[in-house]
C-alpha cells in the first residue's frame, strides 16, 4: 500500500463558486537562499496580525543556496494548524519547479508567477497573475545583490492586494522581521509597496480567496519550537549547554546562546552565569552534559537522530550511574542521514531503550511551542529529581516551523534540585550509600564533588557497583542496584506529565497520538464528527514510560487508533511491550513517514479505510 | 560509606602533616588490583605524594578516567576525592563538563595510551586545544592490558607481541601532538622515576591551564619482553633525560643521581641498561618549536625523551574564553539563574 497517496480524492477540493474567506492554503515556491524566508515570515505575521489564525511550514532542501524550497501557509478561521495536502494560492518564483508546482495545484487555484516563466498556458482551470518581478525591483534598489534579496518581498505586496492583506499589517510585520535593521526594513517595505501598487493597477481583482480581519489571534506570539525550547531552558536556569551542529536542532542551541548572552550575564560582574560549548561531536556533547550534571549543574544538549545514535553509550552510563541531564531530540527523517530537512517521529523506539544492556529512558513529547517551553523547564526538574536523562522529543515540524502560540507562562514552582546531601546533612546521618533506596521511591541520595565532608566522596562508574558505589561483580549486589533503578523508573510514571485526555461519553473509537501528530488528530476528529457523524475520544501521550491512564483509556474503548509519524508504528510497539493482550488487540496504527507533517486528509482517509475494512 | 582505614590508622602515631594539617594517609586510596609491579601503581604513589606535599584539599579534587588498566587507578589514590570512571576514550568530555560546572575543582584525569591515542584521540585533541585547567596523565605502555595484550597507537614500529605479531604502524607521540594542539604544559616521565615524576606533578598542580603528562609505564604482563619498546628493559636503555631521574623497577629500588646536561647508564637487575640523558639546566620550556624539534631528534636516535618540554603559563584558559563567572556555576543561587518575569514578558511582547 502506498502510504503517501490519499486513498480517495479528498472532498471539498473543488473550489466553490463562493469566495473562501480565511480558509485556504498559500504555497510559495522559491529558490533556497534567495531571501524568501523573510518574505514568508512577514506574510505569516501580517495575516496573524489581522486576527486570522495561521500556520506556516517550511519545506526546505538540505542545501545552503540554490535548491528549491517551498513555504506553505495555511489560513484557517477555525484555528486548525495541521498541514494541508492541497494548494489554493501558488506563488511560483522558482523556474526549476514552476512547471510541476503548477501541475500539482488544486483545480480553480490562483497562481501568481514570475512573468518570464510564462506559466499561463499550462492549465486552463487556474487563474494566472503574471508579475514582472525583475522590472519591479529595479527602481527599488540599485545594487544587484540587494535586488535579489528584496525581490521576493514584492510578492508579499502582490498577495496583499490580491488576497486582501492590510498593507499596514504587512508593513508592521516587515518592521518586526527586520527590527534590528531599520534600513533593511524600509527597503523591504518599499519593495512590498511596489508589488502592491503594481497589482492594484495591473491585475484583475481576485475574489475566490479573501482574507478578512478577525479577532482570533489577540495576544498571540509567533515562534518556532526550537526558540520556545531555548526560552524554556533559559528560564529553567540551565547552566551548561553543549551541542554539535546538526539540522534541525542547531537553531535551538543558537537561539539559546543569543538569549543567554542577552539575559543571563551577571549584571554585577558582567560575567556569564552559564557555559555554552560547541563540542567536537555528539559523543563529547553528551559527555560534557554528564560531567556537568554529576558536578551539580543543570546541563543539556540538543541534537537529532544521528547524534542520538552517537550518544547511545553515554546514555547507558547516565542511566546506570544515575547522572541527570536533558537531551533535546529534534527528530528528522531517518534511517541513516535520511532526509535531514524533513520531519519524523522516528526515534521514539530507539530513545526509549537507548544503549546496550537493560536501559530505559524517560521521554517527554511536546506538541506546541507552549508545551515545549513548559516541558523544557520540567525536564530539568525531573532530571535532577530522578537523577537520569530526560529526553525532550521534538521534531523538525515543531522545532523549525513558525507556530502561532499563546504567550508563555512564567514558571510557578521553584526549581527542584533533587536529593543532594550537603556537608551539614552528612554530619547528621550515620552513613549513606550513593545507590541506596532510603525513601522507598527508588531515588537515592547523591553528593556533589567539592562537598567538604569525609562521607561525601564516592566513585561514579559504569561498571558493576554496590549500593555504596563500590565496584562489584557480586550477583546479589549487582542485581539489587539494577532492580532499584527499575523501581525508580516505574514510579516515575506517576510524576511525569500526565496524558491530555478528551473522553467522549459514548465514543467507542478513540485516538492516541503524541507530539506534532496531535494537529491532524485534532482536526480529523472534528471532520469525523461533522462530516461522518463519528464521535471519538482522544488521549495525547505527553510522557514515556506510560501513565496507567493510557491503559485505562484503552480499556474504555473498542478500537484505538495510534497516530504517529514513522514507518514502524513505534509508539504502538512500546505499548505492546507492556500492555495486556486484550489492550493490544484493540490497537490499530495510522502512520505516515514521507517526511511531511501529517495532514488531516491523510488521517481521515486511513481511518475510514480501516474502519470500512 | 565504606572507606579505606588509612585515616583511622593514621591517628595511632604522630604524623607529619602538610599545610592543611593532613597527613599522607589522607591522600591514599584503596588497595590496588593491578598486577604486582605495574608501573601504574608507582604513578598512583607519586600522585598521593605530590598532592600531599602541595597541600591540596582532597575534597576539591575530582579524579576522572576512561576505560582500561590505567583508568582503574583513580581508585588507588585520593580516597577522599570524588571520582568518575567514564566510558572508553571519553573522559575529557566528562572532565570538561564537570570543571565548567564547578571551576573551583581541581581535575586529575588518568588515561591510558589506548584510551587516549586510539579510541579517545578525538576528545584528547579538543581537550588540549581548549586549555581546560586540569591535569591529564597518560599511563602509557603501548599495549591493551585489560583485553590481554593488543597493540595500542603508541606502540613503536617494530615492537613485538608475545604472539610474535610485529607492529608495522608508526607510534603517535602524544607529547609532540599536544604541543602542536596548543596544550600549555606538556611533559613526559617514566613511572619508575620518583624524583622526576614528583617534580613534574607538583609543577602540573601549580599550572594554570591544562597540564598533559605522558608517563611511560611498562606493562609487566603483556609488554615486558625483549621485542617490546615499552618494556622495562627497552626503556631502561633508551630513556633520554631532561632533568633528573631515578629508576625504580617493581621488585627492587635503583636510584640514580647525576648532573644536569649529563648522561648516565644504569645497569639493572636483569642486565639491561637505562641510558639517561639529562637536559641542561638552561633548557627553556617556553619555545614550542624547539620542544617539538627535541622530541623529533630523540625519536631519530631511538630514545625516549623525558622532562617538561613546554610550558605556557600565560595562555587563556577555557574559563577565560567563556567569560565564566568567578563563582562556580553550581554555587550560583536560583535568582542568578532564572531571569525575572519581566524578562519573559519583554520577550513575549517582542514575539507578537
Amino acid at each position: 500500500m502506498s502510504i503517501a497517496e490519499p486513498l480517495t480524492q479528498p472532498k471539498e477540493r473543488e473550489v466553490a463558486a463562493q469566495p473562501r474567506i480565511n480558509d485556504f492554503v498559500i504555497h510559495v515556491a522559491t529558490v533556497n537562499g534567495s531571501g524568501s524566508q523573510s518574505a514568508n515570515t512577514a506574510l505569516l505575521r501580517a495575516i496573524m496580525q489581522m486576527g486570522i489564525p495561521v500556520s506556516g511550514k517550511n519545506l526546505f532542501p538540505s542545501n545552503i543556496q540554490g535548491l528549491p524550497t517551498w513555504f506553505t501557509i495555511r489560513v484557517n478561521k477555525d484555528g486548525y494548524l495541521a498541514r494541508k495536502d492541497h494548494v489554493d494560492v501558488l506563488v511560483a518564483m522558482n523556474p526549476e519547479t514552476a512547471h510541476s508546482d503548477v501541475m500539482k495545484v488544486t483545480s480553480g487555484a490562483v497562481v501568481v508567477y514570475d512573468q518570464p516563466l510564462k506559466l499561463d498556458s499550462l492549465r486552463d482551470d487556474l487563474t494566472f497573475y503574471a508579475v514582472p518581478f525583475n522590472d519591479l525591483v529595479k527602481p527599488v534598489v540599485d545594487l544587484p545583490k540587494l535586488r535579489k534579496l528584496v525581490r521576493n518581498i514584492i510578492y508579499d505586496g502582490v498577495l496583499a492586494w490580491l488576497l486582501g492583506i492590510e498593507m499596514e499589517s504587512l508593513e508592521e510585520a516587515i518592521r518586526k522581521q527586520f527590527k534590528r535593521k531599520p534600513k533593511a526594513a524600509e527597503l523591504n517595505i518599499k519593495a512590498a509597496r511596489v508589488g502592491y501598487e503594481y497589482a492594484k493597477d495591473n491585475l484583475p481583482p481576485q475574489k475566490k480567496f479573501r482574507l478578512e480581519r478577525m479577532n482570533k489571534t489577540a495576544n498571540k506570539i509567533l515562534i518556532d519550537g526550537n526558540g520556545a525550547a531555548a526560552l524554556g531552558c533559559m528560564f529553567a536556569g540551565v547552566q551548561v549547554i553543549t551541542w554539535y551542529p546538526i539540522t534541525p536542532s542547531s537553531s535551538l542551541a543558537e537561539q539559546l546562546s543569543d538569549y543567554m548572552t542577552r539575559y543571563r550575564m551577571d549584571p554585577e560582574s558582567g560575567k556569564a552565569t552559564f557555559a555554552i560549548l560547541q563540542a567536537e561531536d555528539e559523543l563529547a556533547a553528551i559527555g560534557m552534559v554528564l560531567g556537568a550534571g554529576w558536578a551539580g549543574a543543570r546541563a543539556m544538549t540538543a541534537t537529532s537522530g544521528p547524534g542520538i545514535s552517537l550518544m547511545a553509550e553515554f546514555a547507558g552510563l547516565a542511566y546506570y550511574a544515575e547522572v541527570p541531564g536533558v537531551i533535546f531530540d529534534v527528530q528528522r527523517v531517518g534511517p541513516s542521514t535520511g532526509m535531514p530537512t524533513r520531519s519524523m517521529q522516528g526515534d521514539t523506539l530507539f530513545v526509549a531503550l537507548l544503549s546496550h544492556g537493560d536501559t530505559q529512558h524517560i521521554m517527554l513529547f511536546p506538541n506546541s511551542p507552549e508545551e515545549i517551553f513548559d516541558m523544557s523547564i520540567e525536564a530539568f526538574d525531573l532530571a535532577e529529581h530522578l537523577q537520569t536523562l530526560i529526553f525532550v522529543m521534538s521534531d523538525l515540524d515543531l522545532g523549525m516551523n513558525m507556530w502561532m502560540a499563546n504567550p508563555f507562562q512564567y514558571p510557578q514552582k521553584p526549581m527542584n534540585r533533587g536529593k543532594v546531601l550537603s556537608a551539614e546533612d552528612l554530619e547528621k546521618i550515620q552513613e549513606w550509600g550513593r545507590y541506596k533506596d532510603i525513601d522507598g521511591d527508588g531515588i537515592p541520595y547523591r553528593t556533589l564533588p567539592g562537598t567538604h565532608h569525609p562521607k561525601a566522596p564516592y566513585f561514579t562508574r559504569g561498571s558493576g557497583h554496590t549500593e555504596y558505589a563500590r565496584y562489584t561483580e557480586d550477583p546479589v549486589e549487582f542485581t539489587k542496584v539494577l532492580a532499584r533503578i527499575k523501581k525508580k523508573y516505574d514510579k516515575a510514571r506517576d510524576i511525569l506529565p500526565a496524558p491530555a485526555i478528551d473522553r467522549k461519553p459514548n465514543a467507542k473509537i478513540a485516538f492516541i497520538s503524541y507530539g506534532t501528530s496531535h494537529w491532524p488528530v485534532e482536526e480529523s476528529r472534528d471532520v469525523l464528527r461533522s462530516e461522518y457523524g463519528i464521535e471519538t475520544s482522544y488521549l495525547r501521550i505527553r510522557a514515556y514510560p506510560f501513565s496507567k491512564q493510557v491503559q485505562e483509556f484503552i480499556d474504555a474503548h473498542d478500537r484505538v487508533y495510534v497516530v504517529e509519524q514513522n514507518r514502524d508504528a513505534q509508539m504502538l510497539k512500546l505499548m505492546r511491550m507492556e500492555f495486556t493482550p486484550e489492550q493490544i488487540a484493540k490497537l490499530r496504527s495510522i502512520h505516515s513517514y514521507d517526511g511531511l507533517p501529517m495532514s488531516s486528509e491523510f488521517l481521515v482517509n486511513h481511518f475510514l479505510e480501516q474502519e470500512n475494512a | 560509606m565504606e572507606k579505606t582505614s588509612n585515616a583511622t590508622q593514621a591517628k595511632a602515631r604522630p604524623q607529619k602533616v602538610n599545610r592543611l594539617g593532613l597527613d599522607l594517609n589522607f591522600y591514599k586510596g584503596e588497595k590496588t588490583t593491578l598486577c604486582a609491579g605495574c608501573g601504574h601503581n608507582a604513578i598512583s604513589e607519586r600522585l598521593v605524594q605530590a598532592f600531599y606535599e602541595m597541600g591540596v584539599d582532597p575534597y576539591q579534587v575530582i579524579k576522572l578516567s576512561g576505560i582500561g588498566c590505567s583508568s582503574k587507578s583513580p581508585a588507588y589514590f585520593l580516597g577522599y576525592s570524588h571520582g568518575f570512571n567514564a566510558v572508553h576514550g571519553r573522559m575529557p568530555s566528562i572532565a570538561t563538563g564537570a570543571l565548567i560546572a564547578n571551576r573551583s575543582l581541581l581535575g586529575v584525569g588518568v588515561s591510558g595510551d589506548g584510551d587516549t591515542a586510539s579510541i579517545g584521540i578525538g576528545q584528547f585533541v579538543h581537550l588540549m586545544r581548549r586549555n581546560l585547567p586540569m591535569i591529564y596523565i597518560i599511563e602509557d605502555n603501548g599495549v591493551y592490558g585489560l583485553t590481554k595484550g593488543q597493540f595500542s597507537a603508541t606502540a613503536d614500529v617494530g615492537s613485538k607481541l608475545k604472539t610474535g605479531l610485529v607492529n608495522e604502524f608508526p607510534a603517535i607521540d602524544t607529547c609532540a601532538m599536544a604541543i602542536e594542539l596548543g596544550a600549555t604544559f606538556v611533559a613526559r616521565s617514566f613511572s619508575g622515576d620518583r624524583k622526576q615524576m614528583s617534580a613534574i606533578l607538583k609543577a602540573a598542580i601549580a599550572h594554570r591551564g591544562l597540564a598533559m603528562i605522558d608517563v611511560i609505564s611498562p606493562c609487566v604482563t603483556f609488554n615486558d619482553h625483549e621485542g617490546s619498546t615499552k618494556s622495562y628493559a627497552y626503556v631502561k636503555e633508551h630513556d633520554e633525560y631532561l632533568d633528573e631521574v631515578s629508576f625504580v623497577p617493581y621488585f627492587e629500588n635503583i636510584t640514580v643521581d647525576y648532573e644536569p646536561g649529563s648522561t648516565v647508564d644504569v645497569e639493572l637487575h636483569d642486565g639491561s641498561h637505562l641510558l639517561l640523558s639529562k637536559l641542561p639546566e638552561d633548557y627553556s620550556p617556553f619555545d614550542r618549536k624547539k620542544a617539538v624539534q627535541r622530541l623529533m631528534a630523540a625519536h631519530e636516535k631511538g630514545e625516549v625523551l623525558t622532562g617538561i618540554f613546554y610550558v605556557n603559563p600565560e595562555a587563556k584558559t577555557l574559563f577565560d574564553i567563556m567569560h565564566l563567572h568567578d563563582t562556580p556555576l553550581v554555587q550560583l543561587p536560583e535568582e542568578k539563574l532564572r531571569p525575572s518575569k519581566e524578562v519573559l514578558d519583554e520577550i513575549m511582547e517582542d514575539l507578537k
